[in-house]
C-alpha cells in the first residue's frame, strides 16, 4: 500500500468514515468554493481617506516609513529625498513592472536606475506592490515577470511606489482581487510584508534588518 | 437557604478555623448552615493522578451526601472547581450518574462568590489593621472566575488597605501532589510568588485556598519573611486576630 | 538519532532551577512575550471572535481532514508542485534525501521549521553528507552551539547576548577577533553577513509551512527575518515540510488563523513576511525555484484524530502557552528533554516518544490552566495531560509505593468513619511534633516539603471533630 492511501485510510478509520463519502467531498468542496469569510476586524469600517491614514499609522508602528507625493511624475524624486536623507547611494535596482512607468525615471541625473531581479549588490530596490492593507500596514507584492521576489528581500533598503487606490480594507479584500485577476492559479509567490526585517532572537532586543531589508519606505501615490 | 459546607480535607485536617469562619458568613448571610459528616474529599488526588476508577467512586459518594440541599459550598476554588466542573466529566457517559453531577454542579460553590453571587452579601462586619494582598487561586480564578468577589468583600474591611499582587494570577507552585512529584519546579514557584509578594510591601497575604496558602506561609517562613499568611474566609469573618497560618498558637 | 531524555525530567529540572543566567533569560522572555501579547490583544476587541472561529475552523478540517488533503494535494500539483506523503519521520527524512541527490545538493537552507526537529533531520543530512545551514537567526545559534531549540517560535530564548558573543567569537573564527560584538545589533549584523554568502551556496531550500491552503495548493510561511523566503527564493529546490493537520479551507481561514498566530506568539499584529508559495516559478518568472515539493508528514497524527487527543491537533504553534506556563517559565524547554515543550509539548511528546519515556512532562503541570487561557484555539491542555496521565495510570505504569499510597488514601477516602478517625492520627501527631511552635522544618516522611518549606501544622482537632462535638448540625 503507498504511504498516500496508507495514511488516508489511517485517517478516515480514525475519524470512523466509511470510504470516500461523496456527500462530505461536496460539502468540503462547497466550502472551499464560498471563499467564506469569518470576523474582519472593525477597525477599517472607514471611509478611503482614514484607510489610508490608518495604513500610514500601521506602516509607522512597525518601524516603516512613509511619504506621500501627488502623482507619479513625483515619486523618482521622493525616492531621491529618501536616499539622500539617509546617506544612501543613488542607484536602485527598479521592477519591471510597468505600473511603474508612468514615472520619469530617466528623466533624473542624479538617479541611477537597472532593472531586473536583485543581484546580491544591489543597495536599494524600488518595487510597486499589488495592493496593501490598512488592517495591519502589510504591503501585498505578488511575483511575476514584473516583481521578482528577490527585490524584496536582498537589499538593505525597500521602497515601494503605491498608488493610494490600492490601499484595501482587509486580507479579505486583497484575496478577492487576486482571484479576479489570476483566476485559478496564484502567481508563485505572494509576499505580504508587514514593516522592514527584525529578529527578536536576542535577548527579544527588536533588531531590524535580520536578513530582509532594514529599512522599508512606502511613497504613497496620491490618485491622479 | 439550606446550605451544606463541604469543608474540604485541608482544612478538616490543617486549620479548622477556617470551616468556623465560612460558617459564620453563611449564617450571617442568612444561611442554615449542614456540614454533613459523610465527608472526606473531592477526590482530586485520584482524578489528578490518572486514577479515574477511584475518582469516579468518590464523586458518587460526594454527590449521595451532598444531594437535599440548596447548594453547597466549599471555602475552596479548587474543591468547588472539581465539584461544579470535573465531575461532569467523570460521570457525564454515566446514565445513572450524568443527570445528578450536573445537579451538584450547578448547586456548588466557592465561598467568597456564594456570598456575592448568590447571597447578595455586599458587605462584611469585620476589622483588620494591616495591608493585605490576594493571590488568586488557579482554580477559582480560571475555572469558577473568581476575582472580583474577594476583592470586593476585603473592600469593606474597617482598617485594611488592600494593595493589588503583581501576577496575582500566577501559580504559587502547590498543585496538589504536584509539589511533591516535582519539588524543585513547585520551590521555583514558590520562590518567585513570595518575591511577588515581599514586594508588595503588605504585612498580610490572603487566598481562598488552603493548598496555596500552605505553600505561600511555607515558603516565607522557610525565608524568616515576616509576613501574615491567613485564608480570606478569617480575615472576612473578623478572625483576623487568631495566630496566622505557621503561627505559634 | 533525535533521542528523548523526558524521562530525566527531575534531573534536568533540579540543574535548571539553579541556572542563574537560564532564569535571566527565561524571565527576560515570558515578560517580553506576555506583556506585548496582551498589548496587541487589548488593541483588538474581536480577538476572543476570532478564537472561536479559529477553533471552529480547525475542528471542521479535522473532521473532513482526508479530503482537505486530497484537495490540497491536486491544487498544488496542478500548480506545478510534487506532493509526497511520509508515514513516519524515517519516512520524510528519505523523501528529503531522494530529492536532495536528484539535484546533487551539498548544502541545503532551512528557514524555521519544528517538523525537520521532530523528524532529526539536521543530523540525518550531515551522516549523508549534506551539509544543513540554519538561516534563523536563533536556529543559526543554536545549530553552532549544537543544541535543541529551547522554544518553538524563539529557539535562543534560553541564551543571554554574552553567551551569542561567545559562540560567534568561537565559530567565526575567520573574523576579526577585536571586533566589537557586544549588542544584539553587532551579533544581527554579523549573522546576517555570514549566511548571507551561504544563501547563494545551496542548491535546496527547506522550510515548514504554517498553513496550507486547500483551495490553491499553497503552503504558507509566517517570519519576521526574511530568512524562510531568502531559503526559498534563491536555491533551484523548495520543499516543505508540513504536518497533515496544517491544511485549513481557504484563504480567508488562513487570515483569521493569522490574526490570531502573531498577536498570539510575540505581540505583533502581523509578522513581518507572510509567504503564500504555489507551486515553482513561473515560466516567465526571473527568480523562484525550479522545483516545489510538499511532504505532508504523519508520524502519528492520522491516530489523534477520533481520540481524546484530536484537539491538540488545533495547535498552530504560537508558544502562548508556554510563555505563560510557570513551569516553563521556571525550567526552560531543554528540561522537557525532546523537540516540543512547555504545555503543548507535554502533551504532544507522548504521543511521538512513547507515554513510557515522556510520562513526566504531562505529570509536572500544576494544572493553573494558565496555558489553556491564552491558547488561541482554545486547546483544553490541562485535560489532555491529564488523559495521558490516566492512560499511564490506567495501562500499569504507575507503579510501587505510589500506587501503593494513593490507592489507600482512595480506599480510606471512600469510608468516612474510618476516615474520620484516621485523619485524626496525623493530626495528634503533627501537633505534638510542632509543639508550641506553629510549624515544622522537617519532616522524616515530608522531605519533598520541607527541603524547600516549612510545614504548617495542625491547629488541633479536625473541623469536623469540633463541629461534632460543639453539637453542629451534620445531617
Amino acid at each position: 500500500m503507498s504511504s498516500r492511501q496508507d495514511i488516508l485510510g489511517k485517517i478516515r478509520s480514525s475519524l470512523g468514515a466509511e470510504g470516500t463519502s461523496a456527500g462530505k467531498r461536496a460539502a468540503v468542496e462547497d466550502r472551499i468554493k464560498t471563499h467564506r469569510r469569518n470576523t474582519v476586524p472593525a477597525r477599517t469600517d472607514r471611509t478611503p481617506a482614514d484607510l489610508q491614514k490608518l495604513f500610514a499609522e500601521k506602516v509607522t508602528a512597525v518601524h516603516g516609513t512613509v511619504a506621500t507625493v501627488d502623482g507619479m511624475a513625483a515619486a523618482p524624486e521622493a525616492v531621491l529625498d529618501y536616499l539622500r536623507q539617509h546617506n544612501l547611494p543613488a542607484q536602485v535596482i527598479l521592477a519591471p513592472d510597468p505600473s511603474l512607468d508612468a514615472a520619469p525615471w530617466a528623466d533624473s541625473k542624479l538617479l541611477e536606475t537597472r532593472r531586473g531581479k536583485a543581484d546580491p549588490d544591489d543597495q536599494v530596490s524600488v518595487t510597486s506592490a499589488v495592493a496593501a492593507v490598512a488592517e495591519s500596514g502589510t504591503l501585498i507584492a505578488t511575483s511575476g515577470p514584473d516583481h521578482p521576489s528577490t527585490l524584496n528581500f536582498l537589499p538593505e533598503t525597500h521602497i515601494v511606489v503605491l498608488p493610494a487606490g490600492r490601499i484595501a480594507k482587509s486580507y479579505e479584500d486583497v484575496w478577492d482581487q487576486l482571484r479576479a485577476r489570476h483566476g485559478a492559479e496564484l502567481p508563485r509567490t505572494i509576499n505580504m510584508i508587514t514593516g522592514p526585517s527584525r529578529s527578536g532572537d536576542i535577548e527579544q532586543t527588536l533588531t531590524l534588518g535580520a536578513h530582509g531589508p532594514r529599512r522599508l519606505h512606502v511613497i504613497i501615490v496620491a490618485d491622479a | 437557604m439550606q446550605v451544606a459546607l463541604f469543608v474540604t480535607c485541608l482544612v478538616d485536617l490543617f486549620r479548622p478555623s477556617v470551616g468556623f469562619a465560612a460558617v459564620k458568613l453563611l449564617e450571617n448571610a442568612g444561611c442554615e448552615v449542614t456540614v454533613p459528616a459523610a465527608q472526606t474529599c473531592c477526590g482530586q488526588p485520584a482524578y489528578n493522578s490518572g486514577d479515574r476508577a477511584d475518582a469516579r467512586a468518590i464523586a458518587k459518594q460526594v454527590i449521595a451526601t451532598f444531594e437535599g440541599y440548596d447548594h453547597v459550598v466549599a471555602p475552596s476554588g479548587s474543591c468547588a472547581g472539581m465539584l461544579r466542573k470535573h465531575y461532569q466529566a467523570l460521570l457525564g457517559s454515566d446514565p445513572a450518574w450524568a443527570d445528578r453531577a450536573a445537579a451538584l454542579a450547578s448547586r456548588s460553590h466557592e465561598l467568597t462568590s456564594f456570598l456575592t453571587d448568590v447571597c447578595g452579601v455586599d458587605q462584611v462586619d469585620a476589622a483588620y489593621a494591616g495591608t493585605i494582598t490576594y493571590h488568586d487561586s488557579c482554580s477559582g480564578l480560571r475555572e469558577l472566575d473568581v476575582q472580583k468577589q474577594p476583592r470586593a468583600l476585603l473592600a469593606t474591611v474597617r482598617d485594611a488597605h488592600l494593595r493589588e499582587l503583581p501576577g496575582a494570577n500566577v501559580c504559587c507552585g502547590f498543585g496538589g501532589t504536584f509539589c511533591v512529584k516535582y519539588p524543585d519546579v513547585s520551590n521555583r514557584m514558590a520562590e518567585d510568588k513570595a518575591a511577588d509578594i515581599v514586594g508588595t510591601g503588605a504585612d498580610t497575604v490572603l487566598a481562598g485556598d488552603l493548598g496555596c496558602l500552605m505553600q505561600i506561609a511555607g515558603k516565607l517562613q522557610r525565608q524568616g519573611v515576616n509576613i501574615k499568611v491567613r485564608h480570606v474566609a478569617e480575615v472576612l469573618a473578623d478572625q483576623g486576630a487568631d495566630p496566622a497560618i505557621g503561627e505559634a498558637q | 538519532m533525535n533521542e528523548a531524555t523526558a524521562l530525566d525530567f527531575n534531573k534536568n529540572a533540579r540543574s535548571a532551577v539553579k541556572d542563574e543566567t537560564l532564569r535571566a533569560a527565561l524571565q527576560r522572555g515570558g515578560a517580553h512575550f506576555q506583556g506585548n501579547r496582551r498589548a496587541a490583544i487589548d488593541t483588538l476587541p474581536e480577538f476572543d471572535r476570532l478564537r472561536d472561529e479559529g477553533r471552529a475552523i480547525k475542528d471542521e478540517v479535522l473532521e473532513n481532514l482526508d479530503h482537505y488533503l486530497e484537495i490540497f494535494e491536486t491544487n498544488a500539483q496542478a500548480a506545478g508542485g510534487s506532493v509526497h506523503w511520509a508515514r513516519d519521520a524515517a519516512e520524510a527524512r528519505n523523501i528529503v534525501l531522494d530529492i536532495c541527490r536528484s539535484v546533487d545538493a551539498r548544502t541545503v537552507n532551512k528557514g524555521k521549521t519544528m517538523i525537520a526537529e521532530e523528524i532529526g533531520l539536521n543530523e540525518f543530512l550531515e551522516e549523508n553528507d549534506i551539509r544543513p545551514v540554519e538561516t534563523d537567526l536563533g536556529e543559526y545559534i543554536i545549530q553552532l552551539r549544537h543544541e535543541r531549540p529551547s522554544h518553538i517560535i524563539a529557539p535562543a530564548v534560553h541564551l543571554t547576548k554574552g553567551q551569542v558573543e561567545q559562540t560567534f567569537r568561537k565559530e567565526h573564527d575567520d573574523l576579526d577577533p577585536n571586533r566589537s560584538l557586544e549588542e544584539p545589533i553587532e551579533l544581527v549584523a554579523e549573522a546576517r553577513q555570514v549566511l548571507r554568502q551561504k544563501y547563494f551556496e545551496a542548491e535546496v531550500g527547506i522550510t515548514g509551512a504554517n498553513f496550507l491552503i486547500a483551495e490553491t495548493g499553497s503552503s504558507v510561511i509566517v517570519t519576521n527575518e526574511g530568512n524562510g523566503d531568502l531559503s526559498q527564493i534563491l536555491p533551484r529546490v523548495h520543499i516543505v515540510l508540513a504536518s497533515l493537520e496544517k491544511v485549513v479551507p481557504t484563504l480567508e481561514d488562513a487570515s483569521t488563523l493569522m490574526r490570531l498566530l502573531a498577536r498570539s506568539a510575540t505581540g505583533q499584529e502581523m509578522s513581518v513576511y507572510t509567504t503564500v508559495s504555489t507551486g515553482p516559478r513561473r515560466a516567465a518568472d526571473l527568480d523562484g525555484p525550479e522545483q516545489y515539493h510538499v511532504i505532508l508528514l504523519d508520524n502519528g497524527r492520522s491516530g489523534m484524530l477520533g481520540t481524546e487527543f484530536q484537539d491538540m491537533l488545533r495547535c498552530i504553534r504560537c508558544g502562548a502557552c508556554m510563555n505563560h506556563c510557570p513551569v516553563y517559565q521556571s525550567v526552560g524547554g531543554h528540561t522537557y528533554g525532546w523537540v516540543y515543550v512547555g504545555p503543548m509539548g507535554a502533551v504532544l511528546t507522548p504521543q511521538f516518544v512513547g507515554v513510557d519515556t515522556a510520562n513526566h512532562l504531562p505529570n509536572a503541570s500544576s494544572f493553573c490552566g494558565r496555558c489553556e487561557e491564552v491558547c488561541p484555539m482554545r486547546i483544553p491542555l490541562p485535560k489532555m495531560m491529564r488523559h495521558w496521565r490516566e492512560q499511564a495510570f490506567e495501562g500499569g505504569q504507575v507503579t510501587g509505593i505510589q500506587r501503593r499510597a494513593l490507592k489507600l488514601w482512595a480506599y480510606v477516602a471512600q469510608r468516612p468513619r474510618l476516615y474520620h478517625r484516621l485523619a485524626r492520627l496525623p493530626v495528634g501527631v503533627l501537633r505534638r511534633l510542632a509543639g508550641r511552635r506553629g510549624r515544622l522544618r522537617s519532616l522524616p516522611m515530608g522531605t519533598a516539603w520541607t527541603a524547600h518549606r516549612d510545614f504548617p501544622a495542625p491547629q488541633g482537632k479536625t473541623f469536623q471533630e469540633q463541629w461534632a462535638a460543639q453539637g453542629g448540625r451534620t445531617a
